[in-house]
């Protein structure tokens, strides 16, 4: 249904300030090609990642979301990171009861050392949502849920037989 | 506030709901007298006879104070919805259902034709003919019609522009009869009405600062549910591994659940200033898991059955998501 070869998808990353930005950088000033469809937004720390970020980014667009920071036991901020890490898995879980695919939000550690990692992690994630597919979560189309609504009450043959 | 000497119009009215929001208008007992003394109820479905042409025969903004709770599940619910802001100065998205969606918006997990295919061909129903509700049909007097399922469940403000909010499902009987309170003293220009968008009839707090159960470190090994442990009488819920909301949720039910030994599913909403209810709870919830091994995180997080449930239960349809992707897909 959807063209995936020129699908453009569009991914929000969350860096932290410390590590994975610092990687990012690295990626930069070593003119490490990465694909452009990463818009990075540096936090403090990946603890500060609140799940609110993800869901208001899908929502407006985004069809995927690359959360990073520093490798565990290395946070700036002791055991923040480990915080992140229990919120996503938790948050992957939510985001599957919703439909969502939960691989379009991914969890990377990447040190300030590690550009070559950080670009090749967001090349990887580039093609793993590429597979997945647009979200198009219907406000970011302007579709609104009144445009279109069953034109009757028959249902679906494929939904004919719901079982109880 | 009285027009021409008559007592001011007051309307209330059920979209989706369940109608207890209407039994917990009653029971605030005799305060309902003076509802009486001080209105002049002109359309109230679940407790007089009232007609549409009625309601749309009023002069716009006659109606002084219109409770709506209900969430908006079809084209009827969202033209009354329309209707009654058109006639009401004072429009109040009354109970969890006007505000956040509540247990209807769940349906939001659900293409809107399984629903229907749920409700008229599952094994537990008896329509060999496979007759589905049509939306409109011709007899010989003419076309009728019956109201279309929209694709999700929005909420009053998803809808109409909306001036107060009280949560609850149902809002609590006392904080009816404070908001009465307040709505009369106005009308006896002893009071002022709170800025437009105020969140009325509940704290600015959550749960947890009602509740007095004792609160320590939480550190959490195991996610269990109520049913299968015995829980510790004054101990917080959370630290005890049962899932409680209470964190995230509004205030304003005096810790009702908690009290009582069960944990607060969040029927009050979300607290002040949070966007999305779920994601606050997910925020909590993983800050208070004790490990930082992947495995093990997810044999605690195992403990939680239905995360989406858990997290959504009330707030699905006002949510950041606002629904589960099957409800919009095919749409």
């Amino acid at each position: 249904m959807n063209n995936n070869e020129t699908f453009d998808p569009v991914i929000i990353g969350f860096t932290c300030n410390w590590c994975s930005y610092r990687a990012a950088d690295l990626a930069g000033t070593s003119r490490t090609k990465y694909p452009h469809n990463i818009r990075l937004i540096r936090l403090m720390c990946s603890g500060r990642l609140d799940p609110t970020f993800v869901f208001k980014a899908l929502a407006n667009g985004a069809d995927g979301v690359m959360i990073t920071g520093c490798h565990p036991g290395e946070c700036h901020y002791l055991e923040q990171n480990y915080k992140a890490l229990r919120r996503f898995h938790l948050l992957r879980r939510t985001l599957k009861g919703l439909g969502v695919e939960p691989e379009r939000v991914k969890l990377v550690w990447a040190s300030a050392a590690e550009g070559k990692k950080f670009a090749t992690e967001v090349g990887s994630f580039v093609e793993e949502i590429r597979a997945l597919g647009p979200l198009n979560w219907y406000r970011s189309n302007g579709r609104s849920p009144d445009d279109s609504g069953p034109t009757s009450h028959e249902p679906a043959p494929d939904l004919k037989e719901v079982p109880a | 506030m009285t027009v021409n000497g008559n007592k001011p119009k007051f309307a209330m009215y059920w979209a989706a709901s369940c109608g207890g929001c209407e039994i917990a208008v009653l029971n605030i007992h005799e305060k309902i007298l003076d509802v009486d003394a001080n209105f002049d109820v002109v359309f109230w479905p679940v407790a007089m006879d009232a007609k549409y042409k009625d309601v749309e025969a009023m002069e716009d903004g006659s109606i002084l104070l219109t409770l709506f709770n209900g969430g908006i599940r079809n084209d009827e619910n969202e033209h009354i919805a329309k209707l009654l802001r058109r006639k009401s100065k004072i429009l109040v998205a009354f109970g969890s259902c006007a505000n956040e969606g509540c247990i209807p918006g769940l349906a939001n997990l659900s293409d809107s034709r399984e629903i229907v295919s749920t409700a008229f061909n599952t094994i537990s129903t008896d329509n060999p003919k496979q007759i589905y509700p049509m939306i409109s049909y011709d007899v010989p007097e003419g076309e009728i019609h019956i109201p279309k399922i929209l694709p999700v469940l929005k909420t009053l403000d998803q809808v109409v522009d909306v001036d107060y909010y009280m949560p609850g499902c149902p809002p609590e009987s006392h904080q009816i009869a404070a908001v009465i309170d307040l709505v009369v003293q106005v009308l006896q220009g002893k009071a002022e009405l709170p800025p437009k968008g105020t969140v009325i009839g509940a704290g600015n707090s959550t749960v947890c600062d009602e509740c007095k159960r004792a609160r320590n470190i939480k550190m959490v090994k195991s996610f269990k549910r109520i049913w299968g442990v015995e829980v510790d009488p004054e101990l917080c819920l959370l630290e005890q591994g049962i899932p409680c909301n209470g964190i995230a949720t509004r205030s304003g039910c005096n810790a009702r659940c908690p009290t009582a030994g069960a944990q607060c599913i969040g029927c009050y909403g979300p607290a002040e200033g949070v966007i999305d209810y779920g994601a606050r709870l997910i925020s909590a919830f993983a800050s208070v898991i004790d490990s930082n091994d992947p495995e093990e995180i997810d044999r605690i997080l195992d403990g939680i059955v239905d995360p989406t449930g858990q997290f959504y239960r009330f707030n699905l349809a006002g949510s950041l998501l606002k629904a589960g992707k099957p409800a919009w897909e095919k749409a």
